[in-house]
């Protein structure tokens, strides 16, 4: 069995990671199955792990002046029970829809971003809130834009020495409204064929911003942005939705699985582009904005 | 690196002994454990709360639901190190003071609980639920409950006793039923249900001699490979703890193992040739944390992979490889019906008077049973003899097959069973119990096992694949006139109980109705796939599939109502099936129909107003199911065995080999036996399916528990019943009281005590019963069956056209199964059924080494099971006990057929390959136009 180390402060958990490769562990929702899976045939790895859970560091949702702080410990339920702004609604509903309650409890926003599974059901929804992600290690922190520190299926821009210490969210610019829909073929604990997160900011009647993301149809989930730049200026309301073409998602590159051929994961797409559109054009959303 | 230790860094490092410390239930403890260790782990092998199960490892199952600081969290998930000054509350933790909390007994009076295994996810789910919200909704209670997998209950009586349980009665669990007589036809709560409740329930995992040294057994990860095991003495070397590796060469008896007796082709462990990915090559045995540690990479196997055999058509192909030696075109066995002249209907359908002839091909995959246990137990050497516990649907075909691979005779081998978590015909094979045995008949010491879900899934047995060609006829007045009917039935790499799917498809391919000329083949057929077994339905329900659209095809083509066409063409007595058996009695399908009209006709019409009103992005359809299924073994004998005794000191005990795997026998067999004897079932204590102290009952399966082992329970009921009259000298109808240890039977007013404790020995009351069938001839013609389950199932849906989704709106089944001997089991089975039939209709689908876990392999979860309106038909079977026949495999049968109606009645679509994914669905809509 590996090293197993649980340090009680940030600058122990930095300097462990700088002496040696650990694999952080959070919530364990996704390195306990990855062990099973292997386990089964008899090549579950000895993992040497960094137990970050008890850092008071990585604690805590807060609001700064331009932004909002999400602790890399944050669990989806905390999400949901932080009493964000409207804006997150997006974030919230992908929240409710991350495996059950169970894994709700446990699971965290910043496992879920380092996991870096093409279906992570945070990342669409982060992606569309312009997240920013804060990497610290013992020379110091950075932030890196989300899509920028997601570089494939599995692989991150995380340094070995580098520990995701907190999600951060810019307020947006005008008043906005955000939706997040997952397509599966049942009703809890589902991975999605394709997720779709939106964000629109407006200002009198008309998009002034647009951020649509797309998950589960590439080996990253993928902002679109000739999409949103069609969107912008354009009268929120229900052509926003007439406005989306096959054409706009066509940096996607799904693949064939067990779960759907490419071919309905390209045209689902599009579908649930339209569809969150029409959800954030919908009277009455002007209020909650 | 530095061994496994809970530690700070340096300097700070704690001890590696250094003991966690938490709270469970309220009870401080210290546990010293690797701080990665799982919390399952800690709570049932370090604190023996075994309450807590393991169903998956991955928190995909949710059977290990545990509150950690109040939040339900899946114990599996969680290293013992974060639990560290926390707060757990285990299953074990919700009963305070001996006494059932609201939730529990509204569980227990609601049949929320069947099998159990799922029972303390569920509780722990719904305990935090109810913690947060008083009185939570139905949809609030899916919710929170989504998380956890049952295979059973469909769920709905789970959320039933969730929403009623903050307002259920201060007192009661149900009790007071068992006291009351006549008890056939009371909606009677489990006998066995309160174990389930408080995670005092055992089941396979859950028990073993501290002592017992652990298996695993090392699979093989191809389909097809050749392989040597090379020299073994350098991993003993490197693992002290590894005791034995066992191989081919170390079975004892004979290494070979199989349903029928001509048929023993599946090895224990494979010898030098491995037929599919998940075969057993080897066993490691010693202490747990060596064989699980053991990598692969060290286990001296070298394999030469080759091109496996894959489907259907790679089998028969000319060239294909052959996986057996006497299955010449890898085809194990055909089933083969033959009624009137289809032959010459089909020639010139017109001369024979059809007005249409309606044709097409089906295709099914692998399903997986996905019991939320998997397969676990012990085997323990007692002198000359073996015992196995463990979980199994089958005991005394287990004990042969035990007694087989280790050379015993089959007396000397004891199965004890454990509670059984789910079966569906999947542990009517068996598994790890060769396995076991052999270890600990060689090594002489108990041996424990227990299957992770990914090698459950890899190794064990799933439902046939099938490839289905057929075409019927009929009039112009809707009289159906002949089917002609070609099944290919994929059945892996194993004969399993492929031979029974071939024999049974047969027989039930013409559905539940009148034909006068019928032709059916079916092939089994040799693939490098996993076995394909037993599960639930025996190929009945694929065959439906196809059966079911021809109907909607003939009805469509001729102009009449789906519903009213199968009702026009349903079997009645007096008429005869395919088979040329005239049905006498108990042949309620037009009934079944007749109460579903009404609301047939109100669900039409109102989909069809939703469509002509709406021109939006969705479409809504009722389609209608039909099936007939046979109660019990095919042309076989199929006989069980039942004992009652009452002995000296008062105690009435029924000896009960019907194996309990959830769908509530071990209560049924009480009342049938309680109300023939006289007494009440609170008189009864009972002892299930252990081959040393129970008589055969034969298997769980085929539906057959209550109609066959009921009729014995009855006759044993009876036959106790006439001794106590005759030594009271009582007539007929006397009453009998049992209380404190003292029989009296009353009389005219008159109560006479009989003097148990003078009798020489104990009374015993004997029931057997074997149904009366006869042998099928080259023609397939005779009497497969003593009797046939019948039912039709409504489905009203809503599709979304733009993405090939379904939205269930609602189930409404009409069963008619003799009777119904405890309503409230009864609709359980029907419920359980039901999510069944919608896995396999709409998410299903097993593809060996891609969906070997519970995350890509998908079961129907709490939101996926509609509402269920359940009428049932008790059109009384004569031979059957009070009239009963069965209903677990029927539960099933017609729901896939009636979703696939109702999708075409929202558009047009007709669905020929389960499951109905949506990628599926929406290539489907597109052909038809729907943009």
């Amino acid at each position: 069995m590996g090293v197993y180390l649980r340090p009680a402060s940030l600058a122990e958990a930095l300097d462990a990671l700088a002496s040696g490769s650990l694999t952080p562990l959070a919530g364990g929702t996704d390195l306990y199955p990855a062990q099973a899976n292997l386990a089964a045939w008899n090549q579950a790895p000895d993992l040497d792990l960094l137990d970050i859970s008890a850092l008071p560091e990585l604690r805590g949702v807060a609001e700064r002046e331009d932004r909002w702080r999400l602790g890399a410990l944050t669990i989806w339920s905390e999400l949901l029970e932080a009493g964000l702004p409207d804006w997150f609604e997006g974030l919230r509903l992908a929240a409710r829809e991350v495996g059950g309650r169970q894994i709700q409890n446990r699971g965290t926003l910043a496992g879920n971003l380092c996991n870096a599974s093409p279906a992570a059901d945070g990342v669409p929804a982060l992606l569309a809130l312009d997240a920013e992600v804060e990497l610290a290690s013992r020379a110091g922190s950075r932030r890196l834009p989300l899509a920028e520190f997601l570089l494939g299926n599995r692989r991150t821009a995380r340094r070995p020495d580098e520990l995701l210490v907190a999600i951060e969210i810019p307020k947006p610019a005008a008043p906005a409204r955000a939706t997040f829909l997952k397509l599966g073929a049942r009703r809890y604990l589902v991975i999605s064929i394709v997720m779709v997160a939106a964000t629109l900011e407006v200002a009198d009647g008309r998009v002034t911003a647009a951020r649509v993301a797309v998950g589960s149809c590439s080996a990253v989930a993928r902002r679109l942005p000739a999409l949103e730049a069609a969107l912008r200026g354009r009268p929120c309301d229900a052509s926003l939705a007439e406005a989306v073409t096959a054409d706009h998602l066509a940096e996607l590159s799904p693949i064939d699985d067990a779960r759907a051929t490419a071919g309905y994961r390209s045209e689902a797409a599009v579908t649930l582009v339209r569809r969150a559109l029409e959800t954030l054009a919908a009277p009455g959303l002007e209020r909650a904005a | 690196m530095s061994p496994d230790t809970l530690n700070a860094p340096a300097p700070e490092r704690q001890a590696e002994t250094a003991a966690v410390e938490f709270t469970v239930n309220g009870r401080p403890v210290a546990v010293r454990a690797g701080p990665f260790t799982r919390l399952t782990t800690v709570l049932r092998d370090h604190l023996g709360l075994t309450g807590t199960k393991v169903g998956c490892d991955a928190g995909d199952c949710g059977a290990c639901t545990v509150r950690l600081d109040g939040r339900q969290v899946c114990a599996c998930l969680v290293p013992l190190a974060q639990a560290a000054g926390c707060h757990v509350v285990t299953v074990e933790g919700l009963a305070e003071e001996g006494r059932l909390s609201a939730l529990q007994r509204s569980f227990h009076l609601h049949g929320a609980a069947q099998c159990g295994i799922c029972t303390p996810g569920m509780l722990m789910a719904a305990s935090d639920l109810l913690a947060r919200v008083a009185e939570p909704t139905a949809a609030e209670v899916e919710d929170a409950l989504g998380g956890v997998l049952c295979r059973c209950t469909g769920y709905r009586k789970i959320v039933e006793a969730v929403v009623a349980a903050p307002s259920l009665p201060q007192e009661g669990n149900g009790a007071a039923e068992a006291d009351e007589a006549p008890s056939v036809g009371r909606r009677l709560p489990r006998a066995d249900g309160l174990a389930k409740l408080t995670g005092a329930e055992r089941f396979g995992a859950d028990a073993a001699p501290a002592e017992a040294l652990w298996l695993r057994a090392v699979r093989s990860p191809h389909a097809s490979a050749r392989f040597e095991i090379g020299d073994l003495a350098p991993l003993h070397a490197k693992w002290p703890g590894l005791v034995r590796v066992l191989t081919a060469a170390d079975v004892p008896g004979e290494n070979s193992y199989g349903i029928y007796p001509h048929l023993k082709d599946q090895p224990v462990f494979a010898e030098g040739f491995a037929r599919y990915r998940g075969e057993a090559v080897l066993a490691l045995v010693g202490d747990r944390e060596t064989v699980e540690a053991i990598p692969a990479a060290e286990i001296p196997i070298a394999w030469q992979p080759a091109e496996p055999v894959t489907g259907c058509a790679a089998a028969k192909a000319p060239d294909a490889p052959q996986l057996h030696g006497f299955a010449e075109g890898n085809e194990l066995i055909r089933g083969y019906v033959e009624k009137g002249t289809p032959a010459d209907v089909f020639a010139d359908p017109a001369a024979a008077g059809a007005a249409t002839v309606a044709e097409g091909t089906w295709r099914t995959g692998f399903v997986e049973h996905a019991y939320i246990e998997p397969e676990a137990g012990y085997a323990e050497r007692v002198g000359q003899r073996l015992e196995v516990w463990g979980c199994t649907q089958a005991p005394y075909m287990d004990r042969d097959e035990v007694a087989r691979v280790v050379g015993l005779a089959p007396e000397a081998v004891r199965i004890r069973p454990s509670a059984c978590g789910g079966g569906f015909g999947g542990k009517l094979d068996v598994s790890i119990q060769p396995l076991l045995a052999v270890a600990a008949w060689v090594l002489e010491r108990p041996v424990r096992g227990v299957y992770s879900r990914n090698e459950s899934m890899a190794a064990t047995t799933k439902r046939h694949p099938s490839e289905i060609a057929a075409k019927a006829a009929a009039d112009a007045e809707g009289r159906l006139l002949a089917l002609d009917f070609e099944g290919d039935f994929n059945t892996g790499a194993y004969a399993s109980w492929g031979p029974t799917v071939a024999g049974r498809v047969p027989v039930h391919a013409s559905g539940p109705y009148h034909l006068p000329n019928v032709r059916v083949l079916s092939r089994a057929l040799y693939t490098n796939e996993p076995p394909a077994g037993a599960f639930r339905g025996f190929g009945v329900p694929q065959a439906a599939i196809a059966h079911e659209c021809l109907m909607d095809d003939l009805a469509e083509r001729l102009g009449r109502d789906p519903l009213a066409f199968r009702l026009a063409n349903a079997i009645r007595p007096g008429q005869s099936t395919a088979t040329g058996q005239v049905l006498e009695h108990s042949a309620g399908l037009a009934q079944c129909l007749e109460i579903l009209q009404p609301r047939w006709r109100a669900l039409r019409a109102a989909a069809e107003d939703f469509n002509a009103a709406r021109r939006g992005r969705t479409r809504r359809g009722v389609g209608v199911g039909c099936m007939w299924y046979g109660i019990g073994n095919t042309a076989l004998a199929n006989p069980s065995d039942m004992r009652v005794v009452l002995d000296r000191e008062g105690g009435l005990t029924l000896y009960n080999g019907a194996v309990d795997i959830g769908q509530g026998s071990a209560t049924v067999m009480l009342q049938i036996c309680a109300d023939a004897l006289g007494l009440p079932v609170s008189a009864f204590r009972q002892v299930v399916g252990d081959t040393d102290l129970t008589p055969d009952a034969g298997k769980t399966s085929a539906s057959r528990q209550t109609f066959v082992s009921g009729k014995a329970a009855e006759l044993a009921g009876l036959d106790l019943r006439g001794q106590i009259l005759r030594l009271a000298n009582a007539g007929p109808d006397a009453v009998l009281r049992l209380a404190g240890g003292t029989l009296e039977v009353v009389e005219g007013g008159r109560a006479r005590s009989l003097a148990l404790e003078r009798l020489e020995q104990p009374l015993e009351g004997h029931g057997r019963f074997d149904p009366p069938t006869t042998p099928l001839d080259a023609k397939g013609q005779g009497s497969p069956y003593a009797t046939y389950g019948f039912a039709a199932q409504l489905a009203e849906l809503e599709v979304d056209l733009e993405l090939g989704t379904v939205a269930l709106h609602r189930i409404v089944a009409a069963h008619d199964l003799g009777r119904a001997v405890n309503p409230l089991l009864v609709e359980g089975q029907i419920e359980g059924g039901i999510a069944q039939g919608i896995g396999l209709a709409l998410m299903e689908e097993y593809l060996p080494g891609r969906t070997e876990n519970l995350h890509d392999y998908l079961i129907p979860s709490a939101g996926d099971v509609p509402e269920i309106e359940i009428h049932l038909v008790e059109d009384a079977e004569p031979l059957g006990p009070y009239g009963a026949k069965g209903i677990g495999e029927p539960a099933l049968v017609p729901t896939a057929p009636a979703i696939f109606g109702a999708i075409r009645h929202a558009t047009g679509v007709v669905v020929r390959q389960a499951p109905c994914l949506p990628h599926r669905l929406r290539a489907l809509l597109k052909e038809a136009g729907h943009g």
